[in-house]
């Protein structure tokens, strides 16, 4: 039957498609990757192997403070979004409520991120907020509930909630309930959409940007990078972007094993 | 043992309104010392929902539930010493079958020696030892249901509530669990409240069921009370097979097509428009008509079923529009005069005439 089929026309039509999709996808970030390596500053002109733009790169005081930035960002805003966005998936999915509910929680992963941006700098100032880090953190919070929130339902939705009621009835209290019973079914969602916020902080800019305010102090990694390829692209960007894909990349796969794997085991 | 008869849980007047909906209409029921209780009834008629106020995850509107004459109202369903066993099992995913029944001793601070003996022995008499270190997804469903089982018996409860415990297994393995369960009550001397909608299951287990319809009780008795002596029209119809014939309260019974009498003993009280009732197994065939003071018409065989140990025929008869089912042991199954379209005589003893309200 597959010896049959491995000749299929159809099969192969599909299959080169297939190859010719991934190939549009990472073309571009396998150049750019290359060229991180690239010894030249040129661009285009490839001129040898060299790790002397991964080493610049160490040096340069701005795009570590930037980095340190983002990290902090992302790392504080996943927490938050994460606590909040699993929370709010268990009561979403214990009781289920209408759609209209639904749509307004899942707006922020739906509007566009500049719309956002807007909204939220008119609140912050509004409120005579002052914008820095802590400003950038509480956005990025905003659309990550949302994200979180979506990945732990998924994993809710085949939660067979009578096992809620039978560990009370066991004698346990609703804490020891949600600690025991309810924390490790859902524990690979949690972890997946942390992940999955953590990557989404990483590399958000137009919000960032917004709500960051003035000053080196609150610069985040793409905005950092935003205002470098301003005056051209820079092999030591290359090697930048390269790092926060790596990271970004081995995050997301991280996370989808994560939530695949206790779906079948 | 002398308290045999003695009430574990007292249902005073429950009702259960859900808006405009009442699930359960002011009941009354007593459940006694380790007995095979059945609340039984169509989907829909309040069993669950009384079940559930037992167990504490809902809330009588009206009314209360006395555990050993203390009212349970105020107290939790984590508190209570009734365990209630889900139709879904509600096995949690994660853990081990050992994990599991050991779960809810764990919630009583026992010490670890005194928890793991009654773990071991639980899984010993439920014959689940094998399996302790299985997860539940790599069970059977009838191993599930013991693993359930287990997981409340082990608490040692005053009263186990069995929610439609049988629903999800196959034929065959449900009349086995029937005998296991009851096995298991004999063994741990617990009273169970099961809850089903099979007739069959509740004749075979329990040693007295309640019959509710729209949130009320129709009848409680024993098995054979209920089959032999239903209350009503729907109890009759409810367990088990019955014809009917209607008519109205006539001399010694029910006129039936306005020629003949059905005899029976009629309720007192009644009048007028009526049913004689009667089971399939009573009633007798034969060709020619029955001599004596038998309750008999004629009709005509449309239909013949043959089931191994015996057989069920349509009859139809002037005067009612479902045909007579009459069932006898194939043993005695004539099958030259009982055959589709042959002519025959249906007869029964007026004794086993039951005369109940239209």
């Amino acid at each position: 039957m597959r010896e049959f089929k491995r000749f299929d026309p159809t099969r192969l039509w599909l299959a080169a498609h297939l190859r010719l999709v991934y190939v549009f996808l990472y073309v571009p970030i396998g150049v750019l990757m290359v060229l991180s390596f690239n010894k030249a500053g040129l661009p285009t002109v490839w001129s040898g192997f060299s790790f002397e733009w991964y080493g610049k790169l160490a040096e340069n005081a701005a795009i570590l403070s930037a980095a340190r930035n983002t990290i902090v960002v992302a790392v504080i805003s996943t927490i938050l979004a994460t606590l909040i966005g699993s929370l709010l998936a268990i009561g979403m999915e214990y009781r289920r409520r209408g759609a209209g509910l639904e749509a307004i929680l899942f707006a922020p992963m739906i509007i566009p991120d500049i719309v956002l941006a807007i909204a939220l700098l008119s609140f912050f100032t509004l409120l005579e907020v002052t914008l820095g880090l802590h400003s950038i953190i509480l956005s990025h919070v905003v659309f990550n509930i949302a994200f979180v929130c979506a990945v732990v339902r998924t994993r809710l939705r085949s939660f067979d909630w009578s096992v809620f009621e039978a560990s009370i009835d066991l004698g346990a209290t609703e804490i020891t309930t949600f600690r025991r019973i309810i924390l490790p079914a859902i524990l690979p969602g949690v972890i997946a959409g942390a992940m999955l916020s953590f990557t989404l902080s990483v590399d958000e800019f137009i919000i960032a940007y917004f709500t960051a305010g003035a000053g080196q102090s609150s610069t985040t990694l793409p905005m950092q990078i935003y205002s470098m390829i301003r005056f051209g692209v820079t092999p030591e960007i290359n090697a930048m972007a390269s790092i926060v894909m790596l990271v970004s990349f081995t995050l997301v796969i991280a996370a989808q094993r994560i939530n695949k794997e206790s779906v079948t085991g | 043992m002398s308290d045999q008869d003695r009430t574990v849980i007292r249902i005073e007047g429950v009702s259960k309104r859900f808006g405009p909906v009442t699930a359960v209409d002011s009941i009354d029921l007593d459940l006694r010392e380790n007995e095979f209780f059945a609340l039984l009834g169509p989907s829909g008629c309040g069993k669950t929902t009384l079940l559930r106020m037992i167990a504490g995850f809902a809330d009588p509107s009206e009314g209360r539930i006395l555990l050993d004459g203390q009212d349970m109202t105020p107290i939790r369903p984590n508190r209570r010493p009734i365990n209630l066993m889900f139709q879904s099992y509600a096995l949690f995913p994660h853990m081990t079958v050992a994990k599991n029944i050991a779960y809810g001793l764990e919630m009583e601070n026992l010490d670890k020696a005194d928890l793991n003996r009654r773990v071991d022995e639980i899984l010993e008499k439920t014959e689940l030892s094998a399996m302790r270190n299985r997860k539940p997804d790599r069970l059977s469903g009838g191993q599930r249901q013991r693993v359930a089982l287990a997981r409340a018996l082990v608490k040692k409860p005053r009263v186990l509530l069995l929610d439609e415990p049988l629903g999800a297994l196959d034929k065959k393995l449900r009349e086995q669990m029937q005998l296991e369960l009851k096995r298991m009550q004999h063994e741990f001397s617990i009273t169970f409240v099961i809850v089903t909608h099979d007739q069959e299951e509740a004749l075979v287990m329990a040693d007295r069921i309640a019959v509710l319809k729209d949130g009320r009780v129709a009848q409680i008795g024993a098995p054979r009370d209920l089959y032999e002596n239903p209350a009503d029209r729907f109890v009759a119809g409810f367990i088990g097979k019955m014809n009917f014939f209607p008519g109205t309260v006539a001399g010694t019974g029910v006129s039936f097509a306005g020629q003949s009498v059905l005899t029976g003993d009629i309720p007192t009280g009644l009048s007028g428009e009526a049913v004689a009732a009667v089971r399939p197994e009573r009633i007798k065939l034969s060709v020619e008509q029955p001599a004596g003071d038998m309750n008999a018409m004629p009709g005509t065989i449309s239909e013949v079923a043959y089931h191994g140990q015996d057989v069920n025929l349509h009859v139809t008869v002037d005067g009612c529009d479902d045909p007579v089912l009459v069932r006898v042991p194939a043993t005695d199954a004539d099958e030259t005069v009982w055959h589709h379209g042959g002519k025959v005589w249906c007869s029964w003893n007026p004794a086993h005439t039951r005369i109940l309200a239209a």
